[in-house]
């Protein structure tokens, strides 16, 4: 497996509980995974009860990595001193594929590219012992 | 439909002038019972006359107990006690649930009360370090997890995205953003308490301020500042024996659906529009019928949505509406007539309470260098988080 450092030292990183322990221990092995209930409600970020339904039947499924690229902004100025070091940086408001969305930083694309509705695909940032954390790039 | 027959009444207001460097220093629940005592003094009533008290979720006193706390301190008996979580959307939440407490008849006069006064520090505390987080950074927090370790933090990035795919749908230039701003300044230049009343500001002025999440230009961002307001709202009956002219609230509407804007339902169709669909139909009132509207402006884009999820324009016409209007208290349209708080000054969770303080003033005729010819309606509408809460309540002038 390659490895590409996107955002060396990557902070702050995610510290799971246990309800969200499977989607981080996914991320450890490049696996984007989402939950969905019996009615087929997929949703992000972890929980116990479908936020459509309630329903506690929820299984974890492997996403593809693809979706489009909603929204996003490029932070020319850090919004907190962890990301001080990463200015420009891109937040991305991510639609998945599978429905979500999600919020995760937009790297290895040239700025001046970078449109609402692009196809995206997730990238993996290495992050300590208990995570990897995802990214998305322009596909 | 049920709900607010208009029969409670705004009689006073107090309001700290927003400031950077404050040259009092108060502790919470000093500067609470300061604006207790100007706000009641404005409506020509007495602390004796006040049974409940509304406040929001900031008391550096206290963590728990907060509405007992000020209860105590102020030496009064509360029948309707209160404090309200919802951001910048807490000064019109706080009126419209005072204004819900006296036509149920729990209560004749609430205090609505709002600081972020500069306060005395424990000089024993190590210094503090303050939550960029919002409060979401707690272990077990959604925000912890899934949102700053993606650097979403604070309110800048959110309203940048929403305003990259408003831009996206309808087309959105910034010239059109900037008008709001530089609008606004100009009403600021009229009022002797805002933190920007001497110096006026041009379209190429708010364009070339730096970047700091694209589109938004440092111009088209609110400053925090501190400072503090108060409201008093009591019953139509002892509203007929106060100094001023009672402005009743005679529609109100709420509605929140996030708290991260990753979960805002669509980015460019607000929830604003249920809450002030709501407060429209309450008060039977349109908005061709309103004189002022004064609409909580964190951000430019902020402006421009909630004009067209509030009705005042179409939706995807915003940018044209305020390129076509004078946004001054000398135009067609007047809007945020204190300057808004890009230019009055956000005092923190107090901020939103400038556009019920100022739209009561305009209705009361005390609004000075900017005062509106013809001020009998209100519209106010409040925001908070990243458009996650939205109270809209609808004033109208006895």
């Amino acid at each position: 497996m390659t490895v590409t450092t996107y955002r060396p030292n990557p902070s702050p990183i995610p510290n799971p509980i246990p309800t969200s322990a499977p989607f981080w221990a996914g991320t450890k092995e490049h696996r984007l995974m989402l939950q969905r209930c019996p009615s087929g409600h997929v949703f992000y970020y972890a929980r116990t009860h479908c936020p459509q339904c309630l329903s506690k039947e929820l299984e974890w499924f492997e996403a593809s990595g693809r979706g489009t690229l909603y929204s996003f902004t490029v932070c020319e100025r850090a919004q907190s001193p962890d990301f001080e070091p990463d200015v420009p940086y891109v937040v991305a408001a991510i639609a998945l594929e599978e429905g979500p969305r999600m919020t995760s930083l937009l790297v290895d694309t040239p700025h001046d590219q970078v449109r609402c509705d692009m196809p995206v695909e997730v990238v993996w940032q290495e992050a300590g012992d208990e995570v990897a954390m995802p990214y998305f790039r322009g596909a | 439909m049920r709900g607010l027959r208009g029969e409670a009444a705004i009689v006073g207001v107090a309001e700290f002038a927003p400031t950077r460097k404050p040259e009092k220093l108060w502790m919470g629940l000093e500067a609470y019972s300061e604006l207790a005592r100007m706000a009641l003094d404005d409506a020509g009533l007495t602390i004796g006359d006040v049974d409940a008290v509304l406040t929001g979720n900031n008391l550096q006193e206290a963590q728990m107990f907060i509405p007992a706390t000020i209860i105590e301190y102020l030496g009064i008996e509360s029948h309707f006690s209160e404090v309200v979580d919802l951001g910048g959307a807490s000064g019109a939440g706080l009126v419209l649930r005072a204004a819900m407490a006296i036509e149920m008849g729990l209560c004749e006069t609430a205090l609505c009360m709002l600081y972020t006064q500069a306060h005395h520090r424990n000089p024993k505390a190590p210094p503090v370090n303050y939550a960029r987080d919002w409060g979401g950074g707690v272990w077990g927090s959604p925000q912890a997890e899934f949102e700053i370790p993606f650097g979403a933090v604070q309110g800048t990035y959110g309203y940048a995205m929403i305003a990259n795919r408003y831009a996206h749908e309808f087309g959105l230039t910034g010239e059109q953003r900037a008008k709001v701003a530089v609008d606004q300044r100009t009403n600021a230049l009229a009022h002797p308490d805002a933190v920007f009343r001497n110096t006026p500001i041009t379209t190429e002025d708010v364009l070339n301020s730096p970047m700091i999440c694209s589109p938004l230009h440092m111009l088209e961002i609110v400053m925090p500042c501190m400072g503090g307001a108060a409201v008093v709202v009591t019953s139509k009956e002892k509203a007929s024996k106060t100094k001023n002219r009672p402005v009743y609230v005679v529609g109100g509407g709420e509605n929140t659906t996030h708290r991260s804007v990753t979960y805002e339902p669509d980015f460019t169709h607000s929830p604003i529009k249920a809450a002030s669909d709501r407060a429209w139909a309450m008060s039977g009132l349109k908005p061709k019928d309103i004189d002022l509207a004064s609409l909580y402006d964190c951000y430019t884009i902020t402006v421009l949505l909630t004009l067209e999820d509030t009705g005042f324009c179409g939706k995807g016409e915003a940018g044209r509406f305020v390129m076509e209007h004078d946004l001054t208290y000398k135009g067609d349209f007047p809007m945020n007539t204190h300057g808004g708080q890009l230019s009055f000054g956000q005092a923190g969770i107090a901020g939103g309470m400038s556009h019920v303080t100022e739209a009561v003033l305009q209705l009361q005729g005390r609004a000075g260098d900017r005062q509106l010819r013809k001020c009998d309606t209100a519209f106010v509408n409040g925001n908070g988080g990243i458009m996650s809460e939205q109270v809209s309540i609808i004033l109208r002038g006895a």
